[in-house]
C-alpha cells in the first residue's frame, strides 16, 4: 500500500514476519470490468471536463504565457508552499496531539472534547478569516471585552491561524480511528522496558500511526492548497487569489486556466512527497483484543493538556461562536432583519445528502480496486481523486459549466450535476475513510465466500460491504460537512432558483450584513453538527470496523 | 451496496426532476445583485404581475462569463448586473437584445448603454472611505492621482481584483490614456497600499482601524452604518472629474435568446418604476436614475458629484487589459 489514501492501516510490529499483508488476496487477478466502471461513474463526468479544459489552454494565448513565465508567479508558488507547510505541520502537531490524548490518556471530560476537538470542521474558513479580523485589533471584540490590544490578525499569521484550525480535525479524526487499532500490549512492552512516556510515543505509536498521520496531513495540505476564502479575507497573497482574479478580471480564460495547471503540479508534487515518505513498508491490522492502560497525567499535565486543549477548541469553535451570536444579538438589537432563509437550509441538506450518497457511491469500488486490485493504473485512479480535491473549485465549476452546455445540455445546471461535482471535488475525503475500513477487512473472508459458491458481486454485496460500511458512512459524513461549506461550484452550477447557507453567508457578508451573515453562519453550523456529532463521540464505531 | 445503488438512483432522479421544473411562464434571472438586496423586489414583482422570476444568484462577472459560454441556449432571460463592464461583456458578445425606446429613456443617458442593449437602473459613486476619528477630509487629495505621493504610503486599501475597482480602472484607462494608468496602478504598488479582496472588506478595515483610507463604492459604509451607527468611517466624493469619482450604475438586459420578451420587458420597467427607485434610495443606499426620485439623505445629490465624460459601454472592451494593468503593475 504505497499510495496516499490508505487511512487506518497500522503497520506490522511485531510477529508474523512475511505473512500475507491485508488486502492481496485478488493479487494477480484482474479487476473485473464492472468495478472499472463504478469507480470511473463519478469521477469521469467531472475529470473529463478538467481535461477538456486543460487541453483548451494547450493552445493558450500570449496573455497566459506572460502571466506564467513571470517572476510573480515564482513568488506564489513559492508563497503558497510557504503556506501548505506552516499550515500543514501544525495541523498534523495539534491533531496527532488531541487524538493522542483523548485516546491513551486519562484526560478529564473525554465526551466534551470529543465533539469540541471536532467542532471546527464545520466552521468555513471564511467565517473564521471574518471573525479573527473582527476580533483582534485594537477596536476589535477583544480589545472591546478585556480592553487587552490584539494585533491585528492578517497576512501569512491570519491565514495559517484560519487553516490550520479548518484542516486539523482531518488529522485528529483519522488518527483518533488508528491509534485505537494499536495493540497496547506493544506499548506495555516498552513501558516495562523503562521507557519513558515521550519515548514510548515517539518510537512505539508514532511509527505505527504514520500511514493515518500522513492520509489526514495529505488532505490537510490540499486543502490548504485549495482554499480561497480565507487566503483571501487575510489578505495573503497565494496561487488561488490570482487564479480567481484572473478568472474574474477578463474575459480570455486561459491565464486562469494555465494557472491551475501550475497549481495541480504543486499538488501532485505534495502527493508524491507522501507517497515517498511513506517508503515500502507492509502495513495491516492485528485485532485488539482489550483496552489500553491509559496514561495517567500528573497534576502539572493534567492543566497543561487541559488548557492546550481548551485553547485550540476556543479559537476554533467557541470564539467563532461566540462572535456570530454577538452579531446576531447586535443587530437584532439594532433592529436588523434577522429572517433566516429556510430553503436554504433546504438547499443545504439537499446538497450535502447527494454529494454524500454519490461520494460513498463512488468510493466504494474505488477503494476495492486499489485494496484488492492494486496497480500502476489503480495508482492513477487515487491521484485523480486527490488531483481533484486539490484543484480551485472554480476551476472545476467553470470545466464543468463549458463541458456540459456543449455536450450534455438536458442536465446543465441540474442538482445531478451539482451533486456529482460535489462528489468528485471531495471523493478523496471518502476514498480515504473507506480504504480505511477496507483494508481492516481480512481477504480470507471474501476467499471463504467465493469459495461456497459465492459470485464476486455477491461476496462483495454480503461479506465486504457491511464489514466496511461505517468507515464508508464516516467518509460520507465528511463530504456532507465539506459540501456544505462549498461556495464556488455551488454559485456557478446551482439550478436557478436553488441556494444554499454558505451562498447566504457570502452574499450578506459581501453588503456587510453581518448580522443575517452570522444567523446563516449559525444555522451551517448547527445543521452540520450531526455528522461531526456521529464522527466524533463514536469514532470507535464510527472509523473502526 | 445494494441499498446504496438505489439510493443514489433514487436520488439521481429526484435531482433530474427537480431540476426540470425550471419551465412555464416565469422568468429566470441571472442577478450578479446580492439576494438581500434585490429579492424582496423581485417579491414585490411577482407579486403585482402575477410572473414568477427563478433567480441564479452569483458574482456579476462570473454570470457574464457564464452567459457568455451559454451562448444563445442560455436559460436566462434577463441579466441584472452590478457593473457596466459585465454587462458590456454580454452586450460585446451579442447575446443582448436592443431594449425599447420607452425604456431607456427613463434614465439619463449617460447611465446606459450607448446602443440601447442595457440600462442602468441604480447608481454607485466611487468615493474615498476614510477614519474620521485619524483623518481630516481636508488633508485628501484632490484626485485619487494624490494617493501615489509618500506620505500616503501603506494608509490606503485598495481591491484591484475587485470588479467595481478594474471597472474604475477600465474607466481611467478611457480617460487618461493606458500609460497614465499603469503608472498610477504603479505607484499605488510602491506605495505598499494594502489590498483587499473586496470593497465591503475595505469598509470594513477602516472601521476596525486596520487602515484609514480605502477606495470604494458609496453604499457599503452607509450600510454598515445602518447596522452599527457609531462607526467612524466616513465618504468623501473628489471635488473635480476625474475617473475616482465616477458614478457608474448597476444595470439590466434581456437576452436576445430569450422567448419571453414581453415578461422580460415588464420586469425592466418594473426596476424603473418609481417604487423600485425609491427602494434602491433607501433600501440599497444607491443613487436611483429616474429623475425626481430623491436619493438618500446622507449623499450629496447625484448632479453635483463631477463626473469625467466616459462612455460606459466601453468599458468592457478594456477590461482584459485593466486586468493586464493591474498584474503589470504588480497588485495581482
Amino acid at each position: 500500500m504505497t499510495d496516499p489514501a490508505s487511512v487506518v492501516d497500522v503497520e506490522l510490529i511485531a510477529g508474523t514476519p512475511g505473512a500475507a499483508p491485508g488486502g492481496v488476496s485478488d493479487a494477480g487477478r484482474s479487476a473485473p470490468w464492472w468495478l472499472w466502471v463504478g469507480a470511473l461513474t463519478v469521477l469521469l463526468p467531472v475529470g473529463l471536463p478538467v481535461l477538456f479544459l486543460f487541453l483548451r489552454a494547450a493552445g493558450a494565448t500570449d496573455a497566459a504565457w506572460d502571466t506564467l513565465m513571470s517572476i510573480r508567479t515564482v513568488q506564489l508558488v513559492a508563497r503558497s508552499f510557504l503556506l501548505t507547510a506552516v499550515v500543514t505541520a501544525s495541523a498534523t502537531a495539534v491533531g496527532v496531539t488531541g487524538a493522542w490524548l483523548l485516546a491513551r490518556t486519562d484526560l478529564s471530560f473525554k465526551r466534551v472534547w470529543g465533539i469540541v476537538f471536532a467542532m471546527p470542521l464545520v466552521v468555513p474558513s471564511y467565517v473564521l478569516a471574518m471573525v479573527f479580523i473582527s476580533a483582534t485589533g485594537p477596536r476589535g471584540l477583544f480589545a472591546d471585552m478585556t480592553g487587552i490590544t490584539l494585533p491585528h490578525l492578517i497576512g501569512l499569521p491570519g491565514a495559517w491561524l484560519a487553516l490550520t484550525i479548518t484542516t486539523y480535525p482531518y488529522v485528529y479524526l483519522i488518527t483518533a480511528a488508528a491509534i485505537r487499532k494499536i495493540d497496547p500490549a506493544l506499548e506495555e512492552a516498552a513501558r516495562g522496558l523503562g521507557a519513558t512516556p515521550t519515548r514510548v510515543f515517539r518510537t512505539v505509536i508514532l511509527p505505527q500511526l504514520r500511514p493515518a498521520i500522513g492520509a489526514g496531513a495529505l488532505l490537510a495540505a490540499l486543502y490548504t492548497l485549495s482554499d480561497f476564502g480565507a487566503v483571501s479575507l487575510m489578505r495573503f497573497d497565494a496561487f488561488t487569489r490570482v487564479i480567481y482574479a484572473q478568472y474574474s478580471g477578463r474575459l480570455d480564460r486561459t491565464p486562469a486556466i494555465v494557472l491551475s495547471i501550475v497549481l495541480i503540479l504543486i499538488a501532485s508534487v505534495i502527493i508524491w512527497g507522501e507517497q515517498r515518505t511513506r517508503g515500502k513498508g507492509k502495513y495491516f491490522s492485528r485485532s485488539v483484543t482489550r483496552p489500553p492502560t491509559l496514561y495517567r497525567l500528573t497534576g502539572p499535565q493534567r492543566i497543561a493538556a487541559t488548557s492546550a486543549m481548551a485553547i485550540v477548541a476556543g479559537i476554533g469553535a467557541i470564539i467563532p461562536v461566540a462572535v456570530l451570536v454577538s452579531w446576531v444579538v447586535r443587530g437584532v438589537r439594532a433592529g436588523s432583519d434577522t429572517s433566516v432563509s429556510w430553503s436554504a437550509v433546504g438547499g443545504s441538506l439537499t446538497a450535502g445528502t447527494i454529494a454524500a450518497a454519490l461520494a460513498m457511491a463512488a468510493a466504494i469500488p474505488i477503494v476495492i480496486l486499489a485494496v484488492r486490485f492494486a496497480s500502476r493504473s489503480t495508482r492513477w485512479l487515487e491521484r485523480g481523486v486527490f488531483g481533484l480535491f486539490s484543484l480551485p473549485h472554480i476551476t472545476i465549476a467553470i470545466a464543468v459549466v463549458a463541458f456540459t452546455v456543449r455536450y450534455t445540455r438536458p442536465v446543465y445546471q441540474s442538482l445531478l450535476v451539482l451533486g456529482l461535482v460535489y462528489a468528485a471535488m471531495f471523493l478523496a475525503q471518502a476514498t480515504s475513510a473507506a480504504k480505511a475500513a477496507l483494508i481492516q477487512v481480512n481477504p480470507a473472508l471474501e476467499d471463504a465466500s467465493r469459495s461456497l459458491g459465492r459470485g464476486p458481486i455477491a461476496t462483495y454485496v454480503k461479506v465486504t460491504f457491511p464489514l466496511m460500511a461505517k468507515g464508508l458512512l464516516a467518509g460520507g459524513a465528511l463530504v456532507f460537512v465539506t459540501t456544505l461549506k462549498e461556495l464556488p461550484a455551488t454559485l456557478l452550477l446551482s439550478p436557478p432558483g436553488f441556494t444554499t447557507l454558505a451562498v447566504r453567508i457570502w452574499a450578506a457578508a459581501d453588503e456587510l450584513l453581518y448580522t443575517r451573515a452570522a444567523a446563516s453562519a449559525l444555522l451551517l453550523i448547527a445543521v452540520s453538527i450531526v455528522p461531526v456529532y456521529y464522527l466524533s463521540i463514536k469514532p470507535k464505531d464510527a472509523l473502526d470496523t | 451496496m445494494k441499498r446504496l445503488a438505489v439510493l443514489a438512483l433514487v436520488v439521481a432522479v429526484t435531482a433530474v426532476a427537480c431540476s426540470a421544473g425550471g419551465g412555464g411562464d416565469g422568468l429566470t434571472l441571472y442577478s450578479g445583485r446580492s439576494e438581500d438586496l434585490v429579492q424582496p423586489l423581485i417579491d414585490r414583482f411577482t407579486e403585482e404581475t402575477g410572473i414568477e422570476v427563478t433567480v441564479k444568484y452569483a458574482g456579476s462577472a462570473d454570470l457574464a462569463a457564464t452567459l457568455s459560454e451559454e451562448g444563445t441556449g442560455s436559460p436566462a432571460d434577463v441579466f441584472f448586473a452590478q457593473d457596466p463592464a459585465s454587462l458590456g461583456t454580454v452586450a460585446l458578445a451579442g447575446l443582448l437584445s436592443p431594449l425599447p425606446t420607452d425604456v431607456l429613456s427613463k434614465v439619463p443617458e449617460r447611465f446606459s448603454d450607448s446602443q440601447g442593449r442595457w440600462v442602468g437602473t441604480s447608481g454607485r459613486a466611487r468615493v474615498v472611505v476614510y477614519d474620521s476619528t485619524a483623518i481630516d477630509p481636508g488633508d485628501l487629495p484632490e484626485t485619487e492621482d494624490g494617493f501615489t505621493d509618500p506620505q500616503w504610503r501603506g494608509r490606503v486599501g485598495i481591491a484591484p481584483t475587485n470588479g467595481s475597482f478594474l471597472s474604475f480602472v477600465s474607466a481611467k484607462i478611457l480617460v487618461d490614456g493606458e500609460d497614465a494608468t499603469l503608472r498610477w496602478l504603479e505607484g499605488m504598488a510602491n506605495n505598499a497600499s494594502p489590498t483587499f479582496p473586496k470593497n465591503s472588506a475595505i469598509v470594513a478595515a477602516v472601521n476596525d482601524g486596520q487602515i484609514e483610507v480605502g477606495l470604494v463604492n458609496h453604499y457599503y459604509l452607509l450600510r454598515a452604518l445602518a447596522e452599527s451607527p457609531d462607526l467612524p468611517g466616513a465618504n468623501y466624493f473628489f471635488e473635480v472629474a476625474t475617473p475616482g469619482s465616477l458614478v457608474m450604475p448597476a444595470g439590466v438586459g434581456i437576452l436576445a435568446s430569450s422567448d419571453k420578451q414581453e415578461s422580460a420587458k415588464k420586469f425592466v420597467e418594473f426596476l424603473l418604476s418609481d417604487e423600485s427607485q425609491s427602494y434602491f434610495a433607501t433600501e440599497t443606499f444607491e443613487y436611483p436614475l429616474v429623475p425626481d426620485i430623491p436619493a438618500s439623505e446622507l449623499l450629496p445629490p447625484l448632479e453635483t458629484i463631477p463626473t469625467p465624460d466616459v462612455d460606459l459601454s466601453m468599458l468592457a472592451t478594456v477590461l482584459d487589459t485593466a486586468t493586464d494593468l493591474v498584474a503589470q503593475a504588480g497588485l495581482l
